[in-house]
């Protein structure tokens, strides 16, 4: 008996022991990560919030500052008078990203539906998924520039609107609209592909038998679509969305490239990063660069706080899954 | 399972067929389809369109690009790629060299340390280990542009302004691939492969590099993929960083197309910027288009 007891307690001892020979590997294999994070990443990051305390900034050639102001960037980024004040980048930001994520949601879900419904069986989903997903890696500021030339007032675009119309050319980067437009535009045709991929992942996941018994309860396509469909793919529509929205105020390539860095006409194209951008290469006032940096910061820490519980949700979901069986 | 499901669905189709009658089922069924099949067609046009433009006008003289718009391409290819990779402003060839060096570093650096730090967390237990994974978790997607003046502040203090190591180094640190990782371990990595490899004598670094890392080939193969895209197409920092025009990459030297005198430009040479910027990716794409669509679907984050 004793020795039976004592033969069950060896192994434990001896596991016990080996994971306390082996730990320190985990630090080990971990350090460059860390190491890395902490320098190019965090403590930049505090650098970031540093500066956003300070007055500080190059005025011809010397630079003023650093001197502590406390919170008197964060006023002055609110400052209305001024056209670059947060809010008005904030606002273009939003909706050139609106623009361009209302079609892609929509014809996301519309392709991802079709590709994964077993009645309509289509053909060549190899191809069509790997035409709409190219435009997801092409450099977005190649895109931009190609955009941009295709739709320049000497473009082919207005060379076609002159031919037919027998009129002006159309100066596409002249007006708010039609420069948000070719943005948002822009947008969707790059991340409308990436969208239908990862919502047809989320609809081939849902149980087939459950259509099934709601088709031989005789519900339309539409009505399983709208009660069966959507609510059950609503984790992955929250990420897509959220994602998606940080994705959308980190907008830069596109709008810089496309508008020369100006964000024409008016400011009224310029987003938050362009605006950050500037005033770190060519304004270099740190100042303000550091507290439109933190307030963004805060926005997406907030945002990442929701993916974070979505994917924890995710998880605990799979845990208690595998538990039951 | 996959037997009988097939049977009920077969049955429920029976069933579906004798409550319609089979003439109404059919042509409305056909109808959908065809709309279908239009509607994704446009967009896979949409979606070509404007490289197919691209290539068109990279292969025509300045002269015709500028008298019309044409469908079909030029004969001016080589020339435009001629005068393309011989001008002096903006040096294109270097333009291509740096970023592949950059992309590439890049890649085996974010695969090779991700993947090491993801089987540290696998593997090993240890304290912490459950704060490191969430605090990951939660950075992964928060932007690097918010950090981007402290960034900029600390290269330019360091000497590492106009170097590629702040362009290449960071990329030990990267999030996402380390979470593709880590699920892809889950699924695939099992734990008595590393004790048998223990058993045998063979050390926790040799077992990494020799046994583990060939068993994630696959993902490894994925993450490369698009750590390497990304960072071909990387314009924020780059711009930030580089000022000597032979070290600037890809997408600066675009950048600065836009910013010159554009209406004085070739148009001819222009489009032939944009194609070599654009094609070397979308070649790579074609031959792994399977690979990285399925990537995406698995991973369900990209940056």
């Amino acid at each position: 008996m004793a020795q039976a007891a004592n033969a069950g307690n060896v192994p434990v001892k001896a596991r016990k022991g080996q994971i306390g020979k082996y730990k320190k590997w985990g630090y080990i294999f971990m350090l460059p990560f860390i190491l890395v994070f902490l320098v190019f990443q965090a403590w930049p990051l505090i650098q970031t919030f540093y500066y956003s305390m300070f007055r500080y900034f190059k005025s011809g050639l010397s630079w003023i500052g650093p001197e502590f102001v406390g919170f008197d960037n964060f006023v002055a980024i609110f400052d209305m008078s001024s056209g670059n004040n947060i809010l008005a980048l904030t606002w273009n930001t939003l909706i050139m990203w609106v623009l361009g994520f209302v079609p892609q949601i929509i014809i996301s879900l519309l392709f991802a539906y079709w590709f994964t419904n077993v009645r309509l069986r289509l053909r060549c989903l190899g191809f069509f998924k790997t035409v709409m997903y190219m435009p997801n890696l092409i450099m977005a500021s190649a895109f931009a520039m190609l955009i941009f030339s295709i739709f320049s007032d000497i473009g082919p675009i207005n060379e076609l609107i002159k031919h037919t119309t027998g009129g002006e050319a159309f100066r596409f980067l002249s007006y708010t609209g039609s420069t948000m437009g070719l943005v948002a535009f822009m947008n969707f045709i790059m991340w409308f592909g990436n969208t239908t991929i990862l919502l047809m992942a989320a609809m081939m996941g849902i149980n087939e038998s459950v259509i099934e018994a709601a088709e031989i309860d005789g519900a339309s396509s539409s009505q399983i679509f709208w009660k069966i469909t959507l609510p059950l793919i609503r984790p992955i529509l929250v990420y897509v969305m959220i994602t998606s929205l940080i994705g959308g105020l980190q907008m830069f390539d596109v709008p810089q490239i496309l508008t020369g860095g100006q964000g024409g006409p008016n400011n009224t194209t310029k987003t938050l990063i362009m605006y950050l951008n500037e005033q770190i290469g060519t304004s270099k006032n740190y100042g303000m660069a550091g507290a439109l940096s933190v307030i963004i910061f805060i926005v997406c820490a907030a945002l990442s706080l929701v993916v974070y519980y979505f994917f924890a949700a995710d998880r605990s979901n799979k845990k208690s899954k595998k538990g039951g069986k | 399972m996959a037997k009988k499901e097939k049977v009920l669905e077969h049955t429920s189709a029976l069933q579906l067929n004798r409550t319609d009658p089979n003439m109404k089922v059919k042509p409305t069924l056909i109808i959908h389809r065809i709309i279908c099949y239009i509607v994704l067609v446009f967009f896979s046009i949409l979606c070509l369109f404007f490289f197919y433009i691209l290539l068109v006008n990279a292969s025509r003289s300045h002269y015709d690009i500028m008298s019309g718009f044409s469908f079909l391409p030029g004969n001016q290819f080589i020339n435009n790629f001629q005068s393309a990779i011989s001008n002096t402003t903006i040096p294109v060839v270097n333009g291509v060299i740096n970023s592949l060096i950059i992309a590439t570093c890049t890649a085996i650096l974010s695969i090779y340390f991700s993947a090491m730090t993801a089987y540290a967390i696998h593997v090993y237990d240890f304290k912490g280990k459950k704060f490191i994974f969430n605090f990951i978790l939660l950075i992964m997607t928060i932007p690097t542009q918010v950090s981007a003046l402290g960034f900029f502040s600390m290269c330019t203090d360091l000497g590492l302004r106009d170097t590629y190591i702040p362009l290449i180094v960071p990329a030990i640190a990267a999030p996402a691939v380390f979470f593709f990782m880590i699920q892809y371990m889950k699924s695939s990595l099992p734990i008595d492969i590393i004790e048998a490899a223990r058993i045998d004598g063979s050390g926790e670094f040799r077992t990494f590099n020799t046994i583990v890392l060939p068993m994630l080939k696959p993902a490894l193969a994925v993450q490369a993929i698009f750590s390497f895209v990304a960072s071909w197409n990387n314009y924020f920092l780059p711009s930030l960083i580089i000022d000597t025009s032979t070290k600037k990459t890809m997408p600066i030297m675009i950048a600065q197309l836009r910013s010159a005198d554009f209406l004085k430009f070739d148009m001819g040479q222009v489009y032939m910027f944009i194609f070599i910027a654009i094609v070397p990716v979308i070649i790579v794409y074609f031959c792994l288009s399977k690979f990285i669509i399925a990537g995406v679907s698995l991973g369900g984050v990209k940056e």
